[in-house]
């Protein structure tokens, strides 16, 4: 089992989503995060007091699938969430030791 | 509010006795002389005032502080309405506006001690005297409340109700009498319609002064201070903008064309202000902001306040423009030049504002609409003595705040602890949280 981890651009999440749901997958963790890796900030000026903003809102997107199924997503949400603008994001992929439904208390695959 | 000459104060203040006396007190004919209009208009006026502070000015710097600090700020201003309102009504309002000494009024009023439902306080004969004082009253409270803006931050809750206990008592109170309450500033001839001097200019003075000797927030010039949410500062503007009709309409103590006058003055100065302080921003930023234009909308508001019953309503556009221009200035170049961290610009708002539109009144006064004429009338001497108003102002407002954070210093020292700055007012001072 692979949990896949995607910082995306916010307006891209319907988007991706709508891909995932389109490869079968069917359920996922979104968090609001702020980052930066090439995209600069801005600049915000308050009366005249100017304040660096080097975080940028991102959307961090966490998927379980299983391990077959991880290329087929890092596909979807890579595809989907690309502008080709610089602050487009990444993904990163780390093996699941084990996983639990906790409603049913199903392991493994069965829990994803 | 107008000067009132001695001989109609006691000229009515004879009809009130005799009318509060005569057995003829219930015939409307007879001498009851409050006006249903005008009570009607001052009880709206008063609701409107009252709702500058709570929630206007409290939504107004809440939005413009940070995160961690928003209720604590939001605090000051309640804290304000409820103290107040207290020390208001128990000696403020007595020591201000009754007795006719030069420097300070009589304890006669206290607690309201005497007020039946017929009498009226010489400066507002037609309306009942307890509306004249909650209205004026509000106008305390808000005075207040201004000053916290420029220690935002970094002011320890218990200083703050003893400083403003002390503030309303020490320069407050006597203003007002001396500007309003017949003391020696409103005979000399002072035009200050509804608070240049006693609102505005005294509380931007006393919040520089505070924001000099509390010293500056840590962080001011390296962190990001960004304001929380300006969404909020934005609808406390408005309630503020509305709220205005009632601080300058409201002055006229009468419902007629010279609360009409005054309020069409101020909302041309506020919508006037807000347009120069964005063309401002637009021409040195390349943006015009929302804070610039509320923050121009109430430097248009500030700076008209004192000459709002004197002036024609489109003198209001003209002191709305200077106004924008002025206080743009005073908050960013004077500010960055000079340094010291006026949080919320209550200095450069209210009190260059409060300034300028004391001296503008002395300007732009016009003999038919409030009685008296300034320096466009060729009365230029009208200026010198606003100017008297002005430096008296500053010198008392000045020096006793001063003396007064070095008092209440001694009991309960100003500043939050640099950790407690750091975990924010909210939590230090009041435990609690926005989630």
């Amino acid at each position: 089992m692979k949990l896949i981890v995607a910082i995306i651009k916010p307006f891209k999440l319907d988007e991706v989503r709508q891909a995932l749901t389109d490869i079968g997958v069917h359920g996922m963790t979104v968090t609001e995060v702020k980052g930066y890796g090439r995209q600069k900030g801005h600049t915000e000026i308050y009366r005249g007091a100017e304040y660096v903003v080097n975080f940028l809102p991102k959307l961090r997107i966490e998927v379980a699938v299983d391990s077959a199924m991880a290329d087929k997503v890092i596909e979807a949400i890579t595809s989907h969430a690309r502008t080709g603008q610089i602050g487009d994001g990444k993904v990163f992929v780390t093996p699941i030791e084990s996983a639990l439904r906790i409603r049913t208390g199903e392991t493994d695959s069965d829990a994803l | 509010m107008p000067a009132f000459s001695c001989r109609a104060a006691l000229g009515a203040a004879t009809i009130c006795a005799l009318s509060a006396t005569s057995a003829l007190a219930q015939q409307p004919a007879a001498a009851a002389k409050i006006d249903p209009a005008d009570t009607a208009w001052m009880i709206v006026a008063t609701a409107l005032v009252l709702m500058m502070t709570i929630p206007g000015l409290a939504l107004f710097y809440a939005g413009m502080v940070r995160k961690k600090n928003v209720l604590a700020t939001m605090a000051q201003s309640l804290a304000a309405v409820a103290l107040i309102s207290v020390l208001w009504i128990a000696f403020g309002y007595s020591l201000a506006f009754v007795g006719d000494g030069p420097w300070i009024g009589t304890l006669e009023r206290a607690f309201l001690a005497g007020v039946t439902m017929e009498s009226v306080n010489p400066a507002a004969k037609t309306i009942p005297e307890v509306l004249f004082a909650l209205y004026q009253m509000t106008f305390a409270i808000i005075t207040v409340a201004l000053v916290a803006g420029s220690v935002a931050d970094r002011m320890r809750f218990s200083a703050y109700l003893l400083f403003s206990a002390g503030w309303f008592v020490v320069v407050y109170v006597p203003l007002a009498h001396w500007v309003w309450g017949g003391g020696f500033l409103g005979t000399a001839g002072l035009l200050d319609f509804a608070g240049g001097t006693v609102v505005h200019l005294s509380a931007g003075i006393g919040g520089l002064v505070a924001a000099l000797v509390l010293g500056r927030r840590q962080g001011y010039g390296s962190d990001n201070l960004a304001p929380y949410d300006l969404s909020l500062a934005v609808i406390g503007t408005g309630l503020l903008w509305v709220g205005w009709f009632g601080f300058n309409g409201g002055s006229a103590f009468a419902a007629g064309s010279r609360a009409v006058f005054a309020i069409t003055a101020t909302h041309l100065a506020a919508s006037a202000g807000a347009l120069t302080w964005a063309a401002f921003e637009w021409a040195t930023r390349r943006k015009p902001s929302v804070l610039g234009m509320i923050s121009g909308a109430v430097a248009g508001l500030g700076t008209i306040t004192p000459a709002s019953g004197y002036v024609a309503p489109w003198h209001g556009l003209v002191i709305g423009v200077i106004a924008g221009a002025i206080c743009f200035w005073a908050c960013t170049s004077l500010k960055q030049r000079l340094k010291y961290d006026d949080s919320l610009d209550v200095f450069g708002v209210h009190g260059v504002g409060g300034l300028t539109g004391t001296m503008l009144a002395g300007v732009f006064a016009t003999a038919a609409i409030g009685g008296t004429a300034g320096w466009i009338e060729s009365n230029p001497q009208q200026l010198l003595i606003q100017l008297y108003g002005v430096a008296v102002t500053l010198a008392w407002s000045g020096v006793a705040t001063f003396l007064l954070l070095k008092l209440v210093n001694l009991f309960a020292p100003l500043r939050t602890t640099p950790q407690q700055e750091m975990e924010g007012l909210d939590i230090t001072q009041h435990g609690e949280a926005l989630q």
